[in-house]
């Protein structure tokens, strides 16, 4: 049975309220061409889990948002995400500020199925006051440390973007890091992949090649071809963040009705003019990957 | 070994920076931003062999990578250091970071994550918390300050303790504060938090600069620590090092005016 879907059908799959994991890692990766396909539904209320980038920003900026559960949200060189910063200065939205390794552990244990991963991570930090969910443990050994139960956080369903699947529900994900993806897939068990390239099979002579599948197929619900489908974001090694496209982003927020002009020109017309709105595909794919 | 007559206060700074890792082996050594990750590139092409640093993606690299544009330099690789590893590397301790917070108070405790009262209506959303808790608690880190001045150096508590420090009531009862903080480089000193009590100790003050300067400066109080000197001026083999790690002069932009290493008497 093939899992290939739409862009659309993979969004009439979710729902207003639920709990969804992005991957990537701030500008890097992130399952953008989804992440306007949200933003064109009327889906609402959601709670969205992430090392965050300008998806964030963006879902903030279309009121798509109720809670927020992150790391960070940065766009790197752009330290600071432009409509993340208006939502939180406003008190727009629920946040739950965790440091990046609570965002890990508490996707581990969701995907391991145990209620909470003990930590040092928040004992005398403000994350423990802001979030006074977080309770500590004693440990039951003979050291009796005090440790911070880090609970899971379970997804109702994750969004990846990846170098390359098959209609199985194989992947490969190129790239110096995997980031959390893996975490992410088995945190939410349902996992809907954009991909660089749809092909038969993904499979390799070489076993060297299988270090880049990063999750089991049974965890991948739906494959969606789509080619540049992290744009503005980087994929490596087909195109890098596109810094020009990301600096007038940025700009935007500083306008009146900034997002309403963004919306309008890159998002509304759907996925298959976005290329030519933000200088095509053959500009895109020459875009470099960051040198830090 | 020939003591520079000409030099800026950023090299200056970087050079005074890189003996943070002083004695570090081969710790996983991050500096985050140009000075510090300059500095980083100083301490392991001179007494720091051993401390390894990243190409400030997911490698680890035989020699530092210059910042910016790299024309001909290539990297040689020698591991790999995805973000996974980065937090096996921290929780167990072996990692030394060079951070530039917000704001940092007499406790040790810093900011990087959002200013105002309110957390959940911020006057001024920044970073957020980032990796600060965990670094704190689990590894040493070292801070640079460019510009040092009591809204950096707060007099009461920092507004979000992302990075943690030796006040009490911030822990839960029963649990000793625990923070390994290295030195404090700023645009006017150095100091630490080795004091009586984890009391901040200047341990050099940069040319031409008084304690009194740096303590009117300071919304704590500090102590001179025993055998307090002056700042070292580099060498200029040092500062050639400096340049190869630096070769489009990032570091002329980090403080204010590029003001030289021997400040006029005031």
């Amino acid at each position: 049975m093939t899992k290939e879907m739409t862009l659309k059908s993979v969004v009439a799959e979710l729902r207003d309220g639920m709990t969804i994991g992005m991957g990537g890692w701030g500008p890097r990766r992130k399952p953008m061409a989804l992440v306007r396909e949200i933003l064109r539904s009327d889906l609402k209320d959601l709670t969205i889990v992430a090392y965050g980038g300008p998806e964030i920003g963006m879902l903030c900026a279309a009121g798509k948002v109720r809670k927020l559960i992150y790391g960070f949200v940065s766009m790197d060189v752009i330290p600071i995400e432009p409509y993340f910063r208006k939502a939180r200065e406003a008190g727009a939205i629920d946040v739950v500020e965790l440091d990046e390794g609570h965002l890990l552990l508490g996707l581990r244990a969701a995907g391991h199925n145990v209620p909470f991963i003990p930590t040092r991570v928040g004992l005398g930090s403000a994350v423990m006051i802001n979030n006074p969910q977080l309770k500590t443990i004693r440990s039951p050994y003979e050291d009796g440390e005090v440790l911070v139960a880090m609970p899971a956080i379970k997804l109702d369903a994750t969004l990846l973007h990846v170098s390359r699947a098959d209609r199985n529900g194989n992947t490969l994900t190129f790239g110096p890091d995997p980031y959390f993806d893996d975490l992410f897939a088995r945190a939410a068990g349902k996992v809907y992949v954009t991909a660089e390239e749809v092909v038969d099979s993904i499979a390799s002579d070489n076993p060297e090649d299988m270090k880049a599948n990063l999750v089991e197929p049974y965890l991948v619900k739906g494959v969606v071809n789509a080619p540049l489908g992290a744009h503005p974001t980087a994929s490596h090694y087909s195109y890098g963040w596109d810094l020009p496209h990301l600096k007038a982003y940025v700009a935007s927020a500083a306008e009146e009705n900034g997002w309403a002009a963004y919306f309008d020109k890159h998002i509304a017309g759907g996925e298959e003019s976005y290329a030519a709105s933000v200088g095509g595909e053959a500009q895109i794919r020459q875009l470099p990957l960051p040198t830090m | 070994m020939t003591i520079a007559k000409d030099f800026t206060l950023a090299e200056l700074i970087i050079v005074a920076a890189a003996e943070a890792w002083r004695g570090d082996g081969e710790l996983f050594v991050t500096g985050i931003g140009p000075v510090p990750r300059i500095a980083a590139g100083l301490a392991k092409m001179t007494f720091a062999p051993g401390i390894q640093l990243t190409d400030g993606e997911a490698f680890l690299v035989e020699t530092p990578v210059p910042l910016g544009p790299r024309g001909d330099f290539k990297p040689r690789y020698s591991g790999w250091m995805p973000y996974s590893r980065v937090f096996d590397s921290v929780w167990s301790g072996q990692r030394h970071a060079m951070v530039t917070p917000v704001q940092v108070d007499r406790y040790g405790q810093a900011n990087i994550s959002a200013l105002g009262p309110d957390f959940r209506k911020p006057k001024v959303q920044m970073l957020g918390v980032r990796g600060f808790p965990g670094n704190s608690i689990c590894h040493k880190n070292s801070m640079f300050l460019p510009n040092h001045n009591k809204r950096t150096f707060v007099e009461g508590e920092v507004d979000v303790v992302a990075s943690v420090g030796f006040n009490p009531k911030n822990w839960p009862e029963g649990v000793k504060p625990a923070a390994d903080l290295g030195l404090i480089v700023t645009d006017l000193c150095v100091f630490d938090f080795n004091g009586p009590d984890h009391a901040a100790q200047v341990l050099s003050l940069h040319p031409g600069v008084t304690f009194e300067q740096v303590q009117e400066a300071t919304g704590f109080p500090l102590l001179r620590a025993a055998g307090m000197k002056v700042t070292e001026a580099p060498t200029e083999e040092q500062l050639a090092i400096i340049r190869t790690l630096d070769p489009h002069g990032v570091r002329t932009t980090v403080l204010k005016g590029n003001p030289p290493g021997i400040r006029a008497a005031a």
